[in-house]
């Protein structure tokens, strides 16, 4: 059974992409209000363990719940039966996502972009969620974008504006998918402080990427994955300085 | 920089750097493109001149037939026929496309085969088909399949010539919309439904409000084609004596040989109506250009830009357009 105390828990959750197991039984628990920095090489099941939290990805075996909700299925008698695409998408709006290429939707200012979501959930009226959006705006930085399409942001504002989309809903657990891999250098900064601002507001953050700075000073946990299965997990100071597993060491001597 | 290196790199005829920075930048002569130009705007003064020098043009004619009751009456069916048309053929076609994209098996068949037996057959052949349908089926009956029938209707007094020219046109305009509306859907980055699916929104509201705001771009210029060219091809019926605009004009010149003028008749009401669709589709294209910066093109910037040698500053921009 999944425990209350939990914000996300991740059991036994296997995945094959044809021949290829991209997740091998990984079991991983998130406490509520942390943030869980995940590191690893390429192909190593880091995006895919991030997308199955959200049921973007579905598990060939294994189970995830978010805060004690079993998340995209449900028990039934002894299996696990897919809930209706209503009910996971009910799901989904619990669970922000923000990913690689920013995905904001170009048609629509970045307004619109922020707001769309509350309005067409039903959780807001038109009103309450242009304020709500603002006042994310204003808090990544970019009130004074609010009318702008997003192809005339640069690739920093463009990610600013997709983490405010992805609070608008005031989600429980935010999950980045290499969040800064996309953008120019000199970009990343930016990006990296609109997430350190949201760290230790209470929001669980689990964040998938390569910035192993930022994962030595904003995380909890950091969680070392390879081939499929998560190799050590533990606080920074123990994964990222004295890592227990050669395959660890081998990887952060790579990357530092 | 020493005196020996810029003895070794110098050209022997470089002026000294100075020159350089005030001299003017001047473009390259392009004499092909005047040339090209001139031979064209000859061609173009001839052809002006053998329209208005060459009175077997006949345009008093012309403009006495222009207005006449029956080819207005023609050019109104031909108006009405487009439009029912195109309207029947966008919603079949946007539910074939809808088919294609489908994970059903059976849906995904069903649409390719209804594209490709439609595409397959000539227009003139399946108008034809649904004219003669009485000799095929002379009864068609509503009932339960291979069960009992509770109504039927003699083929015959269904299908009259507009019905049929109605219903050939309408699914020939749904196979080719249909490949259009997919082709549309499939140019929408497969990151944008994931992104709305993540913020929690419904199927149909992701296609709304994101797949066919964004497939539109793709979707309009190939929708004003079709819709033009449905527009000329509704002319077709004349083979079935229905009266469209070329068949009224086709029943005056069987009567008194006018044929010239009154095809220039029918001609010019299809550049007038053609004419009015196009500047149609190039607002309905600025209006889905939002959020992409090919959005401040106004009437008068467009016109000049397909008139380079009227404007300096076009002729440098015309390359790059």
């Amino acid at each position: 059974m999944s425990t209350l105390a939990a914000a996300v828990e991740v059991r036994g959750a296997s995945k094959w992409f044809g021949a290829h197991k991209v997740l091998d039984e990984v079991d991983l628990t998130v406490c509520p209000g942390h943030v869980t920095v995940i590191i690893g090489p390429s192909g190593a099941g880091k995006s895919t363990l991030l997308r199955a939290i959200n049921h973007l990805e579905k598990l060939d075996a294994g189970r995830v719940t978010v805060n004690g909700v079993l998340i995209g299925v449900r028990e039934h008698g002894t299996r696990l039966k897919e809930l209706s695409e209503r009910a996971i998408l009910a799901q989904r709006a619990e669970i922000g996502f923000v990913f690689q290429a920013f995905n904001l939707f170009p048609h629509l200012t970045v307004l619109e972009n922020v707001a769309a979501a509350p309005v067409a959930t039903g959780r807001a009226t038109k009103t309450e969620a242009r304020e709500r959006a603002l006042e994310l705006l204003a808090q990544v930085g970019l009130a004074e974008k609010a009318e702008a399409y997003p192809g005339q942001l640069s690739g920093g504002q463009q990610q600013r504006v997709a983490i405010a989309r992805a609070l608008a809903l005031r989600p429980g657990v935010v999950l980045f998918d290499e969040p800064t891999s996309a953008l120019d250098p000199e970009l990343v900064g930016e990006v990296l402080a609109a997430i350190r601002a949201l760290a230790g507001g209470g929001t669980t953050l689990v964040i998938v990427t390569h910035e192993i700075g930022f994962a030595r000073e904003a995380a909890d946990r950091v969680v070392f994955m390879d081939a499929g299965r998560i190799v050590e997990e533990g606080p920074p100071g123990e994964v990222l300085d004295r890592p227990r597993h050669p395959r660890t060491r081998e990887f952060l001597s790579k990357v530092l | 920089m020493t005196s020996d290196v810029s003895e070794r790199t110098a050209l022997p005829s470089a002026p000294a750097d100075e020159h350089l920075l005030t001299a003017r930048l001047v473009a390259p002569r392009r004499p092909g493109l005047w040339i090209s130009a001139a031979i064209l705007l000859v061609l173009a003064a001839m052809l002006i001149h053998t329209l208005v020098t060459n009175r077997r043009f006949q345009w008093p004619t012309v403009r006495g037939y222009f207005f006449e009751r029956s080819i207005l009456h023609g050019l109104e069916l031909t108006i009405w026929l487009t439009a029912a048309v195109l309207v029947t053929g966008y919603v079949i076609g946007t539910a074939v496309a809808a088919a294609r994209l489908s994970k059903n098996p059976v849906l995904k068949s069903l649409g390719f085969g209804f594209v490709w037996l439609i595409r397959s057959v000539p227009m003139l052949v399946q108008l034809l088909f649904w004219y003669e349908l009485a000799s095929l089926y002379p009864k068609l009956s509503l009932g339960i399949p291979f069960g009992p029938e509770f109504a039927s209707f003699k083929t015959a007094h269904l299908f009259g010539g507009i019905l049929a020219a109605y219903v050939a046109l309408s699914l020939d305009v749904a196979a080719f919309s249909a490949e259009i509306v997919r082709g549309g859907i499939l140019s929408v980055p497969a990151g944008q439904v994931e992104a709305a699916q993540a913020l929690g929104l419904g199927r149909g509201r992701i296609f709304r409000r994101i797949v066919l705001p964004q497939a539109m771009p793709a979707i309009v210029p190939a929708s004003g084609n079709l819709l033009i060219g449905m527009l000329k091809a509704t002319s077709i019926v004349s083979v079935i004596a229905v009266q469209d605009l070329l068949y009224s004009a086709q029943l005056i010149y069987n009567e008194n040989f006018q044929i010239i003028p009154l095809l220039l008749v029918a001609t010019l009401w299809y550049v007038v109506l053609t004419t009015v669709l196009s500047i149609g589709q190039y607002f309905v294209e600025r209006h889905y250009a939002r959020g992409t910066n090919r959005r401040g093109d106004g009437f008068a910037r467009l016109f000049r830009r397909n008139l380079p040698l009227f404007n300096r500053a076009g002729l440098a921009a015309g390359g790059r357009s």
